[in-house]
């Protein structure tokens, strides 16, 4: 990170809270820092292995009391009352739920209303908060970063240590402010700031940076939107994402279920207010957007960093200097079934994924409901809405916005991972085609051959309506109703 | 757990010209149900192989142990299975000129050499391995280089790793070994930091 005499950057900050023991050395001797880890959130998938790990050595997991797993990857979206039908599936969630019971750990299994995606349930239940570290074995963790935490994925060896010892020896990251000034403009989300940011920078160039995302444009973002940018970081090769705490984070956090109360509310605000990066903090890079420009954006490859305006078109590999990115963008278009130039809004989807880490949060399922609603879905198109959380379907459906997407003809579905990477039954076939509001484009990442265009929900919504890439303005409106109700979401 | 040793690998590079190869390609999601850390030699590159012109198809390459990819290996995904069945396969070095960093933080915990070698490079090893099929690469951890027929070139990696791998260093037993400092750290954590336990909701 920046030199040692300029302010501190918020990234900064929070590392430096969390040092139990300085790295000896300097330069490329530097030994890393061992971090203290404030929370540590598990799943089925990535701990089995960590678990195991423990028992052969006889440790204990150190701090259950700061751990907390769900059931999010395996699990399905229909039919959550009957045994899992994949027996691998079954035995990972059970081995998941025999280790919480062995060594302690809080689990919200399948059924319980607090049950979900494991980044969609750490802030609905207020344990994510500004200032702490927070990792968990699933590269989205950068997720929680919106809250001004620092947190980060990491594989399951380090899942292990951090089981045994509450703590991981990291080398510190480096610092990249995104500045994103202006104002969107109606239509235009978070998802499309964040994708436009990573076809800017391409999918390696965050690589050893903390990115901090900053300006007007974040300040007037939603938690939740926050929560969209900070879980794509990693798309741009980065560890992290971060924003800095303010009224809006406070606001989100008040009266949740482990939120501070009382005094102890007061006194974390009081600190929750230092986490800011100071006027003369120096970044290690960089980066600048024009909100007021921006178009919603769309991938059209096999990597979140292939990604262009919605009223743009399918690029050709001669439009790229760089040779690897020739050949990259010409396999992506075989993959993808694409021919150069195709306007991308005449591109034709089979599905249509609302759902996932990045997108499927209740403010999420409004946008796209609002769009939808009068509004009758391409007959060619199926369209799955999965909420990320239980709490999530729940709080929808004491809406009513479950019985907007079913009038629509959309499936309806119980909370989890789902078609963002299809290790549950949900997936594409091969050569389908998909508008996805979820994080990653890559090959057979959906399903074994599928196609996949990462999407905002605004752009989901109207694509199932049209059958087509599309955006709301590409709609006839419904009423003045929809239009009113569009403009008040744009900022989302 | 302690991990191997290593000091020099000798064996057959594989030249994988591609860029962008993320976790997913590297092992898709349907094999990451499983409980165990080993006998992932068949998920490796499982979509890749049912093509008879990739490369881990064709002699001599499928005997390889040196694995030569573009930039930005390892993206995406945190899956340690990754790294487990790329040495389950039998690799026991990545060659590239950028990888991510979980991936490159996972190798270096099971034992596998992610080594950062210029692009430049890779394209003179690339072609090497491409006009004598067959060729070993030797990669000397103490040096840190690289051996491809006439070609010796630098890699680079961090220094913690490095000596962690020629040591085959257990990292939870080394931190234990700070367990005190973790202990007095715990005692200045401000009592409203959240706790999991007793859940509320």
């Amino acid at each position: 990170m920046a030199g040692t005499t300029a302010g501190k950057t918020l990234a900064e900050k929070v590392w430096n809270a969390h040092v139990v023991r300085k790295g000896d050395g300097e330069g490329a001797a530097q030994q890393p820092d061992l971090l203290y880890i404030d929370l540590h959130l598990v799943h089925e998938v990535t701990s089995p292995q960590a678990f195991e790990g423990l028992r052969l050595a006889g440790r204990p997991l150190r701090r259950p009391d700061l751990t907390i797993a769900t059931e999010d990857h395996n699990t399905p979206t229909l039919d959550i009352d009957k045994p899992i039908a994949d027996p691998t599936s079954r035995t990972q969630i059970e081995t998941l739920r025999t280790n919480c019971k062995e060594f302690g750990v809080r689990l919200h299994s399948l059924g319980d209303a607090e049950q979900g995606i494991v980044h969609v349930v750490g802030p609905q239940l207020g344990l994510t908060q500004p200032g702490l570290t927070v990792v968990c074995g699933d590269s989205h963790t950068s997720t929680h970063g919106a809250f001004g935490a620092l947190a980060f994925g990491i594989g399951t060896s380090e899942v292990e240590h951090v089981m045994a010892t509450q703590t991981l020896s990291l080398k510190p990251f480096k610092t990249m402010a995104i500045n994103v000034e202006g104002t969107l403009r109606p239509g235009v989300t978070s998802k499309d700031i964040i994708l436009a940011v990573i076809a800017k920078i391409g999918t390696g160039g965050g690589q050893g940076y903390v990115l901090e995302y900053r300006g007007s444009a974040i300040r007037d973002l939603s938690m939740e939107a926050r929560m969209t940018i900070c879980n794509m970081s990693i798309e741009a090769g980065a560890r992290a994402g971060m924003v800095a705490p303010d009224e809006t984070t406070f606001e989100y956090l008040k009266g949740r279920p482990h939120a501070p109360e009382g005094a102890d509310w007061d006194a974390a605000v009081e600190y929750w207010q230092t986490l800011r990066t100071e006027d003369d903090a120096e970044f290690d890079a960089e980066v600048f957007l024009d909100a007021d420009t921006l178009e919603p954006f769309v991938t059209w490859g096999t990597n979140p960093g292939q990604g262009v305006s919605l009223s743009g078109a399918v690029p050709s590999p001669e439009d790229f200097a760089d040779e690897n990115a020739k050949a990259s963008a010409a396999r992506a278009l075989t993959y993808m079934d694409l021919k150069a130039g195709t306007p991308m809004k005449d591109i034709r989807v089979d599905t249509v994924f609302l759902g996932s880490c990045t997108n499927s949060r209740i403010e999420d399922l409004r946008i796209a409901a609002d769009i939808i609603r009068g509004r009758s879905k391409d007959p060619n198109i199926r369209m799955m809405v999965v909420p990320g959380s239980a709490r999530v379907r729940l709080e929808a459906e004491a809406e009513g916005l479950d019985q907007v997407f079913k009038d629509f003809g959309a499936e309806w579905r119980f909370a989890g991972c789902s078609m963002c990477l299809g290790m549950n039954p949900d997936q594409l076939a091969p050569g389908e085609r998909c508008a996805s509001t979820s994080n990653r484009n890559f090959e057979g990442r959906q399903g074994k051959g599928g196609r996949t265009h990462l999407v905002s929900p605004v752009v989901a919504a109207a694509t199932a309506v049209r059958g087509t890439l599309s955006s709301p303005s590409d709609l006839d409106p419904v009423d003045e109703g929809q239009a009113r109700r569009l403009s008040e979401t744009s900022a989302a | 757990m302690t991990m191997e040793k290593f000091t020099t690998h000798t064996g057959i590079g594989v030249p994988l010209r591609q860029s962008n190869v993320d976790t997913d390609q590297i092992i898709p999601a349907v094999y990451l149900k499983r409980i165990t850390r080993t006998g992932f030699e068949d998920a490796l590159f499982s979509a890749w192989r049912k093509k008879d012109d990739f490369i881990l198809n064709q002699e001599p390459f499928n005997r390889g142990s040196v694995l030569v990819a573009g930039s930005d290996f390892g993206t995406g995904s945190s899956r340690e299975h990754a790294v487990w069945a790329l040495k389950d396969y039998g690799f026991r070095v990545v060659l590239s000129s950028r990888f991510a960093d979980i991936f490159r933080g996972n190798s270096g915990k099971q034992g596998l050499l992610a080594a950062q070698v210029a692009q430049d490079d890779i394209e003179l090893i690339w072609k090497e391995l491409e006009n004598h099929p067959g060729t070993e690469i030797t990669v000397d951890l103490n040096s840190k280089t690289v051996v491809c027929g006439t070609l010796t070139a630098p890699f680079e990696i961090d220094d913690y790793t490095r000596w962690r791998l020629l040591e085959g260093l257990d990292d939870i037993g080394l931190t234990l070994q700070h367990e005190e400092e973790i202990t007095s750290y715990e005692a200045t954590r401000p009592s409203w930091k959240p706790k999991t336990l007793p859940a509320r909701s």
